[in-house]
């Protein structure tokens, strides 16, 4: 019996053997093979440490990247990053690919970018979210977002359906982008609350992370016991405040995409800010052969890059339709949402001696 | 004639080729299983380290570290100890190397001893409190070890967030002063000159402009062949092994096992030390980034020790092969989709067998033994 | 010898080879029913390893055996319980933290239905065993907090719970006082009353004058002879089972003590469970006497070692070598102050297993100039050193000094491990069972050293839980006895009565005078 089994396992382990052998001389062949090469325009993308499944801003990034394949027959691909280490990698890895565009999704990219653009002189990267300013170089294309703009329409929404007269704002991590976002909110705030004439406060906190929903939830579920709205610009972090918007039946804000799917019911309205868009139309232009490394783009309202959803149940139809005026005044520039500490000084110091 | 082969058999090097070879095997089943052609995989895996000079070069200089680290927990090993701890003493590396990188500008010749050093006396220290621990209170050297590392990880992630040293609109600090950087020609291949001189030589191109040119593997490797040393030929050396091999001998034999505790894992400190700081010298973008979850530059340094079987310089081969694996796993994933993971548990799978396969010299050893007692009847 | 059922136990032709070593050649034995029988045999010479094989531990490579007549294939220990055959090996396989009862059903519980333990049962059954054989355990005791001689009863027992009508013990005396080995006897004679059968490994002569009738003489794995041992001297049998003429009897001449070396002034030590181990101890060591302390385990013997060598802590009292105090120092400065100690577990105190026999033999003395320039070894002394010591203590295999020490046997190992010591030059060398698990040979070799160097003016202490040894070596005696000395005698004034009673808890008075 024993010698039996020993001897069917020493057949097994010999025919797994010789299987594997095959296999790699199978292996042998295709790397003599080389690959075969493929000539369409190819646009690539890196995530910044969350999935493309983000249910925000690296989904909406996708999303533009498809719309544009579809548009445009160019090849497109994704690359998702766990954490920071990977993005040297994937960036390096994208190069060997032959990409005629890489995206970097999100500001953590820049520095690696930046890097990856002097190694590889000949190839074309953009930044979502990230400016070098005047350092820009010669093959990489910024792209920022006028985010305060949706977020002061958020914040005006937020300070006309609060009851309790406190809404509340998660950010992700402290920063130029994340500020947008807060003091866009905050002037918001503070220009539906003149024009109620009523005293509404907002209550500010960081989850220190794009990508804990677990750290966001538990932030919002406190936050929840004072505020009725809070808007956050977290990421994946903020689908945790999500969540907490359904389990305490308050109204939440989303970013980046409509995130009224999360939580129907929860999600007043979302400050979008589509990338998805922003990508169509620098990509297109690259592949029209329009000079774009160089230089920033700020994208906005007028650009139809930010902005709030068309469709909003959970929103008043009066609020609506207020919020319609006040975008055509943020569009026309009459009003000028402030994006950093600075600016929302002014704006608070204008806003007493404005009319609304 | 059998003799031979039973002795080719037995060696180490012999017995680890195997366990890479049926890990490989068991890795494909598992690529099959889930629906990936394995065949692909595999050449896609070969063509990631092999088809191109960069990926070489990329395949030494990512083994770095982890050959260090790997160094940190053999030598660890062979006086007794776990040095599990080497993952914590990495990254205080690299935030002690980052800060003083940035903090001080000095002359290259200064700057960069100064943030190596810095570095390695972090992790050493960090070691050497393990040590401390372990040796007058009788705590465990794992237990405390494993609490370190989650210190570092958050420490890291406290010291990104100070105001000093965090850059604006980034995850991270800002890079140290270019003065500490340990690249070679880093400053060349960058200026018009270099750029017109590398266009025309594709290979030189590959080797110096795409990659983190440097010679950190050189002095790994140099390290690793120190710590040889000390631990085979020196009277300190022959104490640690006396210590991991039969501590209660060792006691009696008037050797301080306590005090050598402390020095085995300040050493042990220093040497994951050095990988810290070379990461952090020696690879853009030279600054420290907010920790999720461990780079596992540490824990991989375990694996690359178990499968050297805590040979120092065993640990440069193995961790050439483990570096060569994890970077081939990375184009897996970005080739044909399969998840990375795989690449993970073919090196589980490797290690496993690493540890399965010492027995293949026992078992050669029976074969012999029965057919000598045929002879004998 | 026919086969047949008059015998229990019958093997024939039993060959064993480990790697390219026979362990055993064609060799025969032949135990009769209701009997005990005693194998001898030096260390070594495959004793237990043909015990191992009746016990299944082992598969003979050629041989067959019979149980009462019939032939039987025991394939492993289960098998080998299953036709009654009980063994106690000479290390024994209890579980410290489980109490008696435990270790006595483990693997042969008594369970209900639903596969609860049935103590009462199995301990009606334990109880009426001792009370047959006229054993005393307390059922209830953890084996960790019973004297070693209990643990061998529980043994015993152990095996007869489980049903064994041959029961080999393995050893079975190398770790009894001479009043626990008395009690053994009993035992073992209320066994063979019963129709047990009892087989006896062992390398003591006396023992199996006392306690077997028949004897077989194994010599390095070859069967020598079957003799009735009532016909037999001790001389006879010594020389059948080394193989030549030997001396039993120590040979030196009278102690001429010189200064005092080595003095303990009233010493106390505690243990690491917080009792007092040591208690008001004192002792005195001239030059060119050996010092024996007797005693048995557990009285304190391996904290008084512990304390004098630097690694337990003293609680008062001094410790004084040659006028210096050395207590509560560090063991290299106690070492230093040429102090050399072989210590009685070698393989767990005395070498390294896994190292050469060469890096075992600089293992005390690594720091000393010699062997080590400006903080690296220096081999090519280190290997000169080993070949010397090879060569004056015959440490076998001759070029041996690059394998791993683990693959030498016991004997070699500790002359290696006694040459080291004795090169330190020690003033003092404390000797603690140093001839523990050696054969006669060697432990002939190993007194020979402890005089020689005695004559050399050295102090031996000699710390042995073996009377005989301490008895033939030493020049005066003392007995520890709950860590303190209870009586020191000359070596014409002691003898077994004497010493066993105070190792036994006696009063000095009463045995003076017995």
């Amino acid at each position: 019996m024993k010698k039996i089994i020993s001897r069917v396992f020493l057949a097994v382990f010999t025919a797994l053997t010789l299987g594997f052998c095959a296999l790699i001389v199978k292996a042998g062949v295709l790397i003599s093979q080389g690959a075969g090469t493929d000539n369409r325009f190819f646009v690539a993308m890196v995530t910044d440490g969350g999935g493309v499944n983000d249910q925000s801003f690296q989904e909406s990034a996708w999303r533009g990247m498809q719309s544009f394949s579809k548009n445009t027959g160019a090849k497109v691909r994704y690359v998702e990053c766990q954490q920071s280490s990977d993005f040297p990698i994937n960036i390096d890895k994208l190069a060997d690919e032959n990409t005629d565009l890489t995206w970097g999704i999100g500001y953590k990219l820049a520095a690696h970018i930046e890097l990856a653009s002097k190694i590889n002189p000949e190839r074309n990267y953009a930044i979502a979210d990230f400016s070098f300013g005047e350092n820009t170089p010669e093959n990489v294309t910024g792209v920022l977002f006028r985010a305060e703009e949706s977020s002061f329409l958020a914040g005006y929404i937020a300070a006309l359906t609060t009851k309790k007269g406190k809404v509340g704002f998660i950010g992700g991590l402290k920063g130029l982008v994340i500020d947008q976002f807060e003091y866009g909110y905050r002037a918001g705030v503070a220009y539906a609350s003149k024009k109620l004439g009523r005293d509404i406060t907002v209550k500010v906190q960081y989850a220190e992370s794009f990508t804990d929903s677990a750290k966001g939830k538990a932030i919002a579920m406190k936050m929840f016991d004072e505020c009725d709205v809070v808007f956050h610009a977290a990421g994946g972090a903020g689908v945790g405040i999500i969540e907490a918007a359904k389990e305490k039946d308050m109204y939440a804000i989303g970013v980046d995409m409509d995130q009224s799917s999360l939580a129907p019911k929860n999600v007043l309205t979302s400050a979008i800010k589509d990338v998805g868009k922003a990508i169509e139309i620098i990509s297109l232009k690259l592949m029209n052969r329009e000079t774009i490394g160089g230089k920033t783009f700020s994208y906005g309202i007028k650009e139809g890059c930010v902005g709030i959803p068309e469709n909003n149940p959970n929103l008043d139809k009066d609020i609506q339709s207020s919020v319609k005026k006040l975008e055509e005044k943020i569009s026309s520039g009459e009003i000028l949402p402030p994006g950093t500490s600075e600016a929302y000084d002014k704006f608070i110091s204008v806003l007493s001696s404005m009319k609304i | 004639m059998t003799r031979k082969i039973a002795k080719l058999l037995k060696t180490p090097f012999f017995c680890t080729a195997m366990a890479i070879f049926f890990g490989s095997m068991v890795a494909c089943g598992i690529l099959l299983l889930t629906g990936y052609s394995a065949s692909e995989s595999l050449a896609v895996m070969f063509n990631a380290v092999f088809s191109r000079p960069k990926f070489i070069l990329n395949v030494i200089l990512k083994s770095t570290p982890v050959i260090l680290t790997g160094l940190s927990v053999a030598f660890a090993f062979k006086s007794g100890l776990f040095n599990i701890g080497a993952e914590g003493q990495y990254i205080v590396s690299t935030i002690a190397s980052t800060i003083t990188g940035i903090l001080f500008d000095f002359h290259p010749i200064i700057q960069i001893p100064l943030v190596i050093l810095s570095g390695m006396l972090a992790g050493g220290v960090l070691g050497g409190l393990v040590g401390i621990l372990k040796s007058k209170f009788g705590i465990h050297e794992v237990l405390t070890s494993i609490m370190f590392n989650w210190i570092a990880l958050y420490l890291c992630n406290f010291v990104v967030n100070i105001e000093r040293f965090h850059k604006q609109d980034s995850d991270g600090t800002y890079s140290i002063n270019p003065s500490g950087f340990t690249l070679l020609l880093n400053d060349w291949k960058f200026s018009e000159e270099g750029r017109n001189f590398l266009k025309d030589n594709p290979i030189l191109s590959d080797i110096i402009l795409k990659t983190d040119f440097n010679l950190n593997f050189l002095i790994a490797v140099l390290i690793a062949f120190i710590v040889w040393v000390i631990i085979y030929k020196t009277k300190k050396g022959y104490e640690f092994r006396v210590s991991g091999l039969n501590p209660d001998a060792a006691q009696k034999a008037g050797i301080n096992v306590q005090k050598n505790t402390i020095y085995t894992l300040f050493i042990s400190g220093l040497l994951s030390g050095v990988a810290g700081a070379f990461s952090i010298t020696g690879t853009s973008i030279h600054n420290i980034q907010t920790l999720s979850m461990f780079e596992n530059y540490g824990f991989n340094g375990l694996s690359v020790a178990l499968i050297a079987g805590s040979s120092p310089l065993g640990c440069i081969i193995s961790g050439l092969v483990f570096s060569a694996l994890i970077y081939a796993g990375q184009s897996l994933q970005f080739k044909i989709g399969a998840p990375s993971e795989i690449v993970n548990i073919m090196i589980g799978i490797i290690v496993f067998f690493v540890a399965l396969v010492r027995i293949v010299p026992t078992l050669v050893n029976r074969f012999l033994e029965r057919e000598e007692s045929l002879d004998v009847k | 010898m026919e086969i047949s059922k008059d015998y229990a136990v019958q093997m024939r032709g039993i060959t064993k080879i480990f790697g390219n070593f026979k362990a055993l050649d064609n060799v025969d034995l032949d135990v009769k029913k209701g009997e005990t029988h005693a194998i001898l045999g030096e260390n070594g010479a495959g004793k237990s390893t043909l015990m191992n094989i009746l016990y299944g531990l082992y598969e003979a490579d050629a041989g067959e055996i019979y149980l009462n007549g019939e032939r039987m294939e025991i394939k492993n220990p289960s098998c080998a319980i299953h036709s009654g055959i009980g063994m106690v090996h000479q290390h024994f396989m209890l579980i410290d933290k489980f109490t008696v009862m435990q270790n006595i059903i483990l693997g042969n519980e008594t369970t209900d239905k639903f596969g609860i333990i049935n103590t009462r049962k199995a301990k009606k059954r334990v109880l009426e065993i001792m009370s047959r054989y006229g054993m005393k355990v307390d059922l209830k005791r953890r084996i960790r907090s019973i004297s070693v001689g209990m643990q061998q009863k529980v043994e015993i027992l152990k095996a007869l719970y489980r049903g064994a009508e041959i029961l080999i013990l393995d050893e079975p005396t190398a770790v009894l006082t001479p009043y626990e080995v008395d009690e053994l006897l009993e035992i073992i004679e209320n066994l063979k009353k019963d129709g047990k059968t009892v087989i006896i490994i062992t390398h003591k002569l006396k023992e199996i004058k006392k306690s077997s009738k028949e004897c077989t003489i194994i010599r390095k794995g070859n069967f020598v002879d079957c003799v009735n041992v009532e016909k037999e001297s001790e001389q006879s049998l010594a020389e059948k089972m080394v193989g030549r003429k030997v001396k039993l009897s120590v040979e030196k001449r009278p102690a001429s003590p010189g200064d005092i070396v080595f003095e303990i002034k009233n010493l106390n030590v505690t243990c690491e469970r917080g009792l007092e181990s040591v208690k008001n101890l004192s002792m005195t060591l001239r030059r060119g006497e050996i010092y024996g302390l007797a005693g048995i385990e557990g009285n304190g013997q391996k904290e008084l070692l512990e304390a004098i060598i630097g690694v337990r802590h003293v609680d008062s009292g001094k410790i004084l070598m040659n006028g210096k105090e050395i207590q509560n120092k560090s063991t290299r400065y106690i070492l230093d102050s040429k102090i050399s100690v072989i210590h009685e577990d070698r393989h767990k105190d005395g070498c390294v297993l896994s190292m050469s026999v060469a890096d075992n033999a600089i293992l005390s003395k690594y720091r000393e100039r010699k062997f080590c320039i400006n903080g690296f070894l220096n081999y090519e002394e280190r290997d000169k050193f080993t070949d010397q010591l090879i060569k004056n203590y015959d440490v076998r295999p001759i070029g041996c000094k690059n394998t791993k020490i683990r693959n030498l046997s016991g004997g070699n190992q500790q002359k290696l491990i006694i040459g080291r010591e004795i090169a330190n030059n020690p003033d003092l060398l404390i000797a603690v069972q140093p001839t523990r698990g050696l054969d006669v040979g060697a432990i002939e070799y190993v007194h020979k050293i402890l005089i020689n160097l005695r004559d050399q003016g050295k102090a031996v202490l000699l710390i042995s839980l073996e009377l005989d040894e301490i008895l033939d070596l030493s020049d005066r005696i003392a007995v520890i006895y709950d860590g303190s000395i209870v009586g020191e005698f000359n070596q014409e004034k002691a003898n077994e009565n004497n010493v066993g009673l105070l190792m036994a808890g006696g009063k000095f008075n009463d045995a003076q005078n017995s």
